[in-house]
């Protein structure tokens, strides 16, 4: 990644695309000022003025509520105006129309995107082709990057565990097609984790996964082992049908995460998962809903997170 | 009755084992010496090559000129003009054209469209199955007749090997080689970029080398069983150039080339999301590539070519799994392969033999090398000349290129197709 798209000429966020090329002490800041808005949620009025009088248009080229409702409530908490809009898409749709719908809002004195595209390097793409005033932030591209979502985990861990550096941290699941778990990787490395290991059948591991900075294993017994952090992900149901995976019961089995192996890590883990879950799947009700669990934590962090974000891209029109 | 003198040049052809200063006459459309001056010479151009290396036409063996059906991207009048300013003397056309070149009427219309554009020497490659589609066998013979050199399936799978094995043993029976671009479409899965680190970073379908190994195995087995006459095309991995060298040594009548960009370029000089990236097959490994070179040092991969694709702007606007992949890349064929000359890869006389008599030995056409008799496709380059890929020094109308920007050494001069100046940098047609 180009990280000078990301960063203005000061170094400051421009533009939130991916975490790769983003320095720690950034990386630091946004979980930093999250901090500062997550006291605020607590309050009568969930309000402050920051990007009063900006325009911030959601552009969600594939399907999602939970992303979008939180980057809308985070827009309004900032009180800025918000367009949300949901494009249909079809996968034979090109470049042209993309470009055009971004040309057209920016027409409309837009001042900052939110995007989300089932095409690996679409925020990329509109970043480099949208108006220099305009700030772009990925909500999730093709396999590539998810990078909010990843910065929402790093703030829950951080509120629990306090520290990275002595962290062990396990992802499990359909690594292959998961932009979030890239974007986890990467900022658990920029952030010090000392171990970060991927657990999955060889089918839903990427070529060459090491090369992310991770340790491999195959077998959930194995890869759980004194492990502080566990990361679910969403197992889609498509794999099966694509010779991916045998069956649901077959993968809950090997990697589904229930109350007896979740012992094989250390007693305090955490248990995580960026949502929808598939109870019965990839996470038993008992461990989603148990005493280990902060998925809902992630939820409700993910709206400070991105307050944040949204706010600090925006700081080079001098708002912070 | 025209006569051209090219005097002064360093001669470099191969075939004729030739590489001393001399002279190249000329009469008509043909070369009539390039020792004594013939009786009765008087020539009515003379071209003054000093410090210049003359060589050979070159001959592309994979061209794309978009024309018929795809002109927003280019057309044969741009292509040309820039096949000419690269020292292209001939160029194989992939069947990929709209019309598909499965039928004799439009192979006819790429040589009357060729003709338009005064550069005749363009072979149209049949389709090997009709509209490409890999399931009906063209009609071969009529094709042949129609002037198509070879046949071929451009990027479009076979059917199965069933129908490949027929298609070939068909082609057999009328003398026809087949050009085969090995990839076998369900392992490269709608991919993109090469199935390694930098496709897993940033998240891009991907595409392995088994994908092109396996089809290029498959394709062995059956020149062993057909004795189908192969080329294989646009080859792009290290296994690939075992296979090839273990195939030649049992003595299969198999040939390969490669696109020069693959000779420079890894994964490794992809700037992240630049669709000018986007190549099929796709940009692997530095392994690969050393492979790809040594392949090429030791003649088991006997050609270089271009595999020409010029783009329209928006066929690369967008996200790069959704651009369209190729490059524009007649232009850069010389520089490419000048810098494997500087860089210790080959001999200039290997060099060039890759552009020339290896490409035409392929295609078994008189041409490739600077025999009295033959018609006279002469290109003259200034090997010390620099410049810079801007649109001022480019001619095609794609500028979809990794390259753009760079400076390159070495530059043709001087472009002669059967005798026609069709090139000249000096008359300000550059």
């Amino acid at each position: 990644m180009n990280d000078n798209l990301q960063l203005n000429s000061e170094g400051k966020l421009k533009h939130f695309l991916s975490i790769e090329g983003l320095p720690k002490e950034l990386l630091t800041e946004i979980l930093d000022v999250a901090e500062s808005f997550v006291s605020m949620t607590d309050q009568q009025i969930k309000k402050v003025p920051l990007l009063r009088g900006k325009t911030i248009v959601n552009l969600f080229f594939e399907n999602s509520t939970r992303t979008r409702t939180t980057f809308e409530l985070a827009a309004k908490r900032l009180s800025a105006d918000v367009l949300s809009m949901s494009i249909a898409t079809s996968s034979t749709s090109k470049g042209e129309s993309l470009l055009d719908t971004i040309r057209n809002l920016e027409a409309m004195f837009v001042d900052m995107f939110v995007v989300r595209h089932a095409i690996s390097g679409a925020a990329h793409f509109i970043a480099q082709q949208t108006a220099p005033h305009i700030s772009v932030i990925n909500a999730g591209d093709g396999q590539h990057a998810h990078p909010t979502q990843a910065m929402l985990d790093m703030f829950t861990i951080r509120q629990i565990k306090k520290d990275f550096s002595n962290l062990r941290v396990a992802i499990i699941g359909d690594i292959l097609h998961s932009r979030v778990a890239r974007s986890q990787i990467q900022a658990l490395n920029t952030l010090g984790v000392p171990e970060v290991r991927v657990i999955a059948p060889k089918t839903l591991l990427p070529a060459h996964v090491e090369s992310l900075g991770v340790s491999v294993s195959h077998d959930l017994n194995a890869g759980l082992k004194d492990v502080d952090v566990v990361i679910m992900l969403r197992l889609q149901k498509e794999r099966m049908t694509s010779a991916l995976l045998p069956s649901e019961s077959e993968y809950f089995k090997c990697f589904g995460l229930t109350e007896e192996k979740l012992k094989i890590a250390k007693p305090d883990a955490i248990v995580m998962h960026p949502g929808p879950i598939n109870r019965g799947v990839e996470i038993e009700s008992k461990v989603a809903d148990g005493p280990q669990s902060v998925i809902l934590k992630q939820v409700s962090n993910g709206i400070a997170i991105r307050m944040a974000i949204m706010a600090m891209a925006m700081q080079k029109q001098g708002i912070m | 009755m025209s006569q051209i003198l090219i005097k002064n040049g360093q001669l470099i052809d191969p075939v004729n084992k030739i590489n001393r200063t001399g002279c190249i006459y000329i009469v008509e459309d043909k070369i009539v010496s390039v020792t004594d001056e013939p009786v009765g010479f008087k020539p009515d151009t003379i071209i003054d090559a000093q410090n210049k290396l003359v060589c050979p036409g070159f001959i592309d063996l994979s061209t794309r000129l978009r024309e018929p059906g795809h002109s927003r991207k280019a057309t044969f009048k741009s292509e040309t003009a820039a096949a000419a300013s690269a020292g292209v003397t001939t160029l194989c056309l992939q069947p990929d054209t709209s019309p598909v070149i499965d039928t004799p009427a439009v192979a006819e219309l790429i040589k009357e469209l060729a003709k338009k554009a005064d550069y005749p020497q363009i072979y149209p490659i049949a389709a090997l199955t009709r509209q490409l589609e890999g399931t009906e066998l063209s009609s071969m013979l009529t094709l042949k007749q129609a002037g198509c050199i070879a046949v071929g399936n451009a990027n479009h799978p076979v059917r199965n090997l069933l129908i490949l094995r027929r298609a070939m043993e068909y082609a057999v029976s009328h003398d026809l080689l087949f050009m085969f671009r090995p990839n076998d479409y369900w392992l490269g899965n709608n991919g993109c970029a090469h199935e390694g680190a930098f496709a897993t970073r940033y998240g891009l379908p991907s595409i392995p080398e088994a994908a092109e190994t396996i089809a290029l195995a498959q394709c062995l087995e059956l020149v062993e069983l057909t004795g189908c006459r192969v080329h294989f095309g646009q080859l792009s991995c290290r296994r690939s150039v075992i296979k090839i060298h273990q195939a030649k040594k049992y003595g299969l009548q198999v040939s390969a080339d490669v696109a020069a960009h693959q000779l420079h370029l890894t994964e490794n000089d992809i700037i992240p999301f630049d669709s000018n990236y986007h190549v099929l097959p796709p940009l692997r490994t530095e392994e690969d590539k050393r492979y790809m070179r040594q392949g090429l040092a030791i003649g088991t991969i006997n050609s270089i070519c271009s595999d020409h694709q010029p783009h329209d702007i928006d066929a690369k606007l967008g996200a790069f799994p959704e651009t369209e992949p190729g490059v524009s890349s007649l232009e850069t064929l010389l520089p490419l392969m000048l810098k494997l000359v500087t860089e210790g890869v080959v001999s200039i006389e290997q060099g060039i033999a890759s552009l020339t008599a290896n490409p035409a030995r392929v295609l078994r056409i008189a041409s490739g090398a600077l025999t009295v008799g033959f018609n006279a496709d002469v290109c003259i380059f200034d090997p010390e000349l620099e410049w810079q890929v801007n649109a001022e020094n480019w001619k095609s109308r794609g500028v979809n290129t990794p390259f753009w920007g760079q400076t390159f050494k070495g530059r043709v001069t001087h472009t002669l197709q059967a005798g026609k100046l069709i090139h000249s940098l000096e008359s300000g047609n550059h």
